[in-house]
């Protein structure tokens, strides 16, 4: 065995699984993709046509297909600054060191993303009831009259947005919490020695030190926020007007409701590229602030 | 949740469930041979609440038959749709099957169902003219009969008797017109925050009852495209919208009210369209002075008592089967009368025969009298494996029309254009088969 060769050997079992479990399912998903595959074609392969690229055509000129991705980036858009600021927030706090109960607090903010979502979503939807909810009720104590937040296309998707930063904003905190604790104390230190008020300690020594960590939460975060599926999945199904309906809803129900694969395929691999292009986006922008 | 079962059947599957299924089937496959020594082996599978009754069910049939045995499987409502198309591609589909008789037509697609016609001719037990005509029809697809009905499964009015009297009717509407006036009167007696009726716009079945009690057809040339363009389906939109327009009914989905029965108690609409599940779920939700103030009653129709859908539950054997005599005769002992009122006090599910209906029972119960009624005047919705699919787009064209964002006109136009698309695959394969066979013909 020659020397050269012995790393392909350390990482043969890896690679044999990440192939078998990983590119031969995309290979064949690419595959599905270029073709009409659904119910017929699983009961007789005759019933199974080539269809070139037409699956990405037809997506491409579907309205509820634009509709679903307009969606998708609505909810990134909002979310994804909401959901780090939520958790940078809760992070310094947590991290402060005035606060008392800082455990207490720490596993409280943490408790959402242990939580079942299907069970959460029972008491969220209470929550969001127009007549009975919590948060009209709190609302209304500042005279704004009820919203109907499950039935009104324009609020459905901002309450999908609350419940998700609700729901996901503890995890991202326990990563910057981690982050913060790293930075040495003794730059904060001299920072106040030259004058820095708290607002300048946090702009200039803060928000630097994390500033490679905050990228990766951000690529992170919004790399599962474009899979948004599971809230409207159990709040709305993705109503009303399908103003909730995600692309990854789209897909589930084209394939997993409909059995149409060939076109969920399709969709899963436009969802793919445009993650990509965004997270090559994201990493450029994030390299360029590094450089300056 | 409620058993709407054949129509809200592909909602809520994970992954997870996806995997459970595919690990289910292939234990059922490695835990039991086809036949353990003398004794045949019947494997046979439930939906849901069924399942937990079958076991009874069968005791009788398993004591007359010791050559006979059968294994019950339960399968999830959520997970049955795919745990059976899993079954299929894995070639370990049972020997005898409860299906939604909405799912046949899918099925028969698949060439996975056998044909019943003959064995139903030649039986001493299954007498067609003693079922629900088209309840029973409801299982034929192009001419063949491919289950027998097991229980049946219509929609209908429930309805508050108290407070229809207050709005000045002392009985339930038997056609449009009179519906509309007491939708209007009840609105008017119990203020703007309550609603005459609920139709809850993430459901297609209240407004598939009303397409079906129209005489054109849903789809037209043998399903080859949609016929949502018509004008019968068009007064159906406009009937429809009218409802939600006049704020006779809420703008809302189930999701949203959060508690049917509660909400019923406390008359915030008066009228719902459901099925004979809920006669249990009201009899016991609804508070103690209210116990007798909610009713059944028939669909009002358009120009007088009014048609409903024929859904339900039926016994299939399916041709991968090796035991499909001993399945049959299963399928015989489970449809007798006896069995049938038997099953009724144990699941409350309406028999399918005329016959197991003169229980006392059903006879006394005031709810299941316009059970009995509908079901005479029940009608199947478009057998094509497509067509809870085109359902739904139809209730997204309603939903967009109750909502204001698209005109009926447009409406229909897009609803027909999305029902051509989803049909296209069909119609290629039509072509082609009927292209073979007249080329087979000609030769």
């Amino acid at each position: 065995m020659k020397v050269r060769n012995v790393g392909w050997w350390f990482v043969a079992p890896a690679v044999i699984v990440l192939g078998v479990f990983f590119f031969l399912p995309v290979l064949a998903a690419l595959a599905m993709s270029v073709t009409d595959f659904d119910l017929y074609a699983l009961s007789d392969s005759a019933n199974l046509r080539f269809v070139g690229l037409q699956n990405y055509g037809r997506l491409l000129s579907e309205p509820l297909f634009w509709k679903a991705l307009g969606n998708t980036l609505y909810f990134v858009v909002l979310g994804v600054p909401l959901s780090i600021s939520a958790s940078l927030g809760a992070a310094l706090l947590v991290n402060s060191k005035v606060a008392r109960l800082r455990n207490f607090f720490r596993t409280v903010f943490f408790a959402p993303v242990v939580t079942t979502l299907v069970a959460v979503a029972v008491v969220w939807r209470y929550i969001f009831h127009t007549r009975y909810g919590f948060l009209n009720y709190g609302l209304s104590e500042f005279g704004i009259g009820p919203i109907d937040w499950m039935g009104d296309p324009h609020w459905a998707m901002p309450a999908i947005v609350i419940l998700a930063v609700w729901k996901n904003f503890g995890y991202n905190m326990i990563i910057l919490l981690a982050a913060l604790q790293s930075i040495p104390e003794d730059l904060y230190e001299a920072a106040r020695i030259d004058g820095a008020s708290g607002w300048q300690l946090f702009r200039h020594v803060t928000l630097p030190s994390l500033a490679p960590v905050l990228m990766l939460v951000s690529i992170l975060t919004m790399t599962g926020y474009f899979q948004l599926f599971a809230e409207p999945y159990v709040m709305t199904e993705g109503g009303p007007l399908q103003s909730t309906l995600s692309v990854l809803y789209f897909m589930y129900e084209e394939g997993f409701k409909w059995w149409s694969l060939g076109r969920a395929s399709a969709v899963a691999f436009l969802l793919f590229v445009l993650m990509f292009a965004v997270t090559v986006l994201q990493l450029r922008i994030g390299r360029r602030e590094a450089n300056v | 949740m409620t058993r709407s079962k054949m129509i809200s059947r592909r909602h809520g599957v994970t992954r997870r469930e996806a995997i459970a299924a595919i690990a289910g089937a292939t234990a059922t496959l490695i835990g039991c041979g086809r036949s353990r020594g003398e004794r045949q082996l019947v494997r046979f599978w439930t939906i849901g609440r069924e399942g937990e009754v079958a076991t009874t069910l069968i005791q009788d049939f398993v004591a007359a038959h010791p050559e006979i045995e059968v294994e019950v499987q339960k399968m999830p409502l959520t997970a049955a749709h795919e745990k059976l198309l899993t079954a299929y591609a894995g070639d370990t589909l049972p020997d005898l099957c409860q299906l939604g008789n909405t799912w046949i037509p899918e099925f028969a697609a698949l060439h996975a169902l056998e044909p019943l016609g003959a064995r139903v001719a030649a039986s001493k037990v299954i007498d067609p003219a003693d079922y629900f005509t088209e309840i029973f029809n409801s299982n034929r697809v192009d001419d063949e009969l491919f289950g027998v009905p097991w229980y049946v499964d219509t929609r209908l009015l429930f309805y508050r008797r108290d407070l229809l009297q207050k709005a000045g009717f002392d009985h339930p509407p038997t056609h449009w017109a009179e519906w509309e006036q007491m939708l209007g009167a009840i609105k008017e007696h119990e203020g703007h925050d309550k609603y005459s009726v609920l139709l809850p716009l993430n459901e297609f079945e209240p407004l598939l009852v009303l397409a079906l009690q129209q005489p054109s057809e849903l789809l037209r040339d043998a399903g080859r495209f949609g016929n949502f363009r018509s004008d019968d389906f068009k007064r159906v939109m406009s009937f429809y919208r009218n409802i939600f327009e006049r704020g006779w009914a809420p703008r809302a989905t189930n999701t949203q009210i959060s508690n049917v029965w509660d909400e019923f108690g406390k008359g915030y609409f008066s009228f719902y369209i459901s099925g004979p599940w809920n006669i249990a779920e009201f009899k016991l939700r609804m508070p103690e002075n209210l116990k007798d103030a909610w009713m059944t009653a028939p669909m009002p129709g358009p120009n007088g008592p009014g048609a409903s859908s024929a859904g339900g539950s039926s016994l299939v054997v399916f041709s991968s089967s090796k035991a499909k005599e001993a399945a049959w005769q299963l399928a015989e002992h489970l449809s007798t009368s006896a069995s049938q009122s038997r099953f009724y006090d144990l699941t409350g599910n309406m028999p399918p025969r005329r016959s197991s209906w003169e229980v006392p029972a059903l006879v006394q119960s005031p709810y299941a009298r316009a059970f009995r009624e509908q079901l005479d005047r029940v009608r199947s919705p478009p057998k094509v494996p497509e067509w809870e699919r085109i359902a739904t787009q139809m209730r997204l064209a309603g939903e967009r029309v109750v909502q204001g964002k698209e005109s009926i006109e447009d409406a229909v136009a897009d609803l027909d254009r999305e029902t051509d698309e989803i049909l296209e695959k069909r119609r290629w394969m039509m072509d082609r088969d009927h292209a073979d066979r007249s080329h087979a013909g000609a030769s």
